[in-house]
């Protein structure tokens, strides 16, 4: 049984800042969840960073650091070899967490070195395609034809014209024991992934597909509903893989057409306008596709 | 476990709490205590983490000083037993 007074212990405490309907606050909730107490977290710049450490307070039941926009992973990594050379790791998990500009771009070296040296730290990226912290600006991990504030839509462009990094390959790349995508959308396959991950040794990989209301422009009500269906068009695959294999795929039951994920956010207005705007969302539907293939989804 | 940083730039853990951000709030949920089957999906979805309740009586409340009022839990419930209601202030 839950009772108030346990909802005001927990290790992410509510009266942070967050949007109404951030999905990357329920993400942060159900991670420290499973983590536990045991857990030294850093994390980048970003969304997290301003919404839970309003200065005085803090949303925060556990050491906590932030340092710059980029150097998540590196700070993560000093913990983890201090913690290591004084004797003190005691199973203590140490999290990096960075948004997906913090992650794919700005971080990225950081990020690299961390997993190359094979620090045993679990870093986890809350991707929710774009900037959103300082107003939606195009980031490495924005989707195909999203608008955002510097790839707005108009007579000459459909929104971002390049698509979105494939980040977690990145990761596997580095050879590194376990990486998985995870989705807000379906949050047991979430603290399961998150859990395996703290079981193991080294550096491990999680991204987290979270759905942004002002950023992504809809309903602050739909914020679950929108990433349940971006897996369920084929859009976000959620997959595990130990160093560069991948183990194993969430199947979805059955193939769901982009349109009814793209025409609940408004960052994909323009494209239900007129003809051209449904040739791209053919593009869009393709990507999908391909995803089924290419992961075996189905 | 007892923190008394009074100096400094450090926040106390869980200072947050002081932030009561019920006031974002234009709707709020009314548990209907009708259908419920106590699958505790409004708990792992809530985004501040201010639903609470039982899973054996499937009596479930939300913290009104804090609730943001986003409606997740309404729209996720799968028998439809919670209600966004308009708040007067």
């Amino acid at each position: 049984m839950l009772t108030k007074e346990d909802t005001h212990k927990e290790l992410f405490t509510m009266g942070h800042t967050g949007c109404s309907g951030c999905a990357q606050s329920m993400a942060v909730k159900l991670i420290l969840e499973v983590l536990g107490k045991n857990t030294i977290a850093t994390t980048a710049t970003g969304c997290l960073e301003v919404f839970s450490t309003r200065y005085p307070e803090s949303s925060w039941r556990i050491p906590w650091i932030h340092s710059l926009f980029e150097n998540s992973a590196a700070v993560a990594s000093g913990i983890e070899a201090a913690l290591k050379i004084t004797g003190r790791k005691n199973g203590t998990t140490v999290l990096a967490q960075g948004g997906d500009g913090g992650t794919a771009d700005i971080g990225l070296q950081a990020l690299s070195g961390m997993f190359e040296r094979g620090h045993d730290v679990l870093y986890v990226c809350y991707d929710n395609g774009a900037y959103m912290n300082t107003g939606y600006q195009r980031s490495g991990l924005t989707p195909f034809d999203a608008y955002t504030t510097t790839s707005p839509s108009g007579k000459q462009s459909f929104g971002n014209s390049r698509p979105k990094k494939y980040m977690p390959q990145i990761a596997m790349a580095h050879r590194i024991p376990y990486t998985a995508v995870a989705s807000a959308g379906y949050p047991v396959d979430l603290q399961k992934k998150i859990k395996k991950a703290a079981s193991i040794t080294g550096p491990k990989y999680v991204q987290i597909d979270v759905p942004c209301t002002p950023g992504w422009k809809y309903e602050p009500r739909y914020s679950v509903k929108i990433a349940r269906l971006a897996v369920q068009t084929g859009l976000y695959p959620l997959f595990e893989a130990e160093y560069d294999k991948i183990i194993s795929v969430k199947k979805i039951s059955k193939k769901v057409p982009v349109e009814e994920y793209l025409k609940l956010q408004g960052r994909f207005k323009h494209l239900f306008k007129d003809e051209a705007g449904r040739m791209e969302i053919e593009k869009i539907q393709k990507i999908a596709d391909e995803n089924i293939v290419k992961f075996g989804l189905l | 476990m007892d923190f008394d940083f009074k100096i400094g730039i450090i926040a106390l853990p869980g200072a947050a709490l002081a932030n009561k951000t019920g006031s974002f709030a234009n709707e709020v949920p009314v548990f209907k205590q009708k259908t419920c089957t106590g699958c505790n999906l409004c708990i792992y979805y809530c985004p501040e983490g201010v639903v609470y309740g039982d899973k054996k009586t499937k009596i479930y409340n939300f913290d009104a000083d804090y609730c943001k009022g986003c409606g997740i839990c309404a729209e996720e419930c799968p028998v439809d037993d919670i209600e966004m209601v308009l708040v007067e202030k």
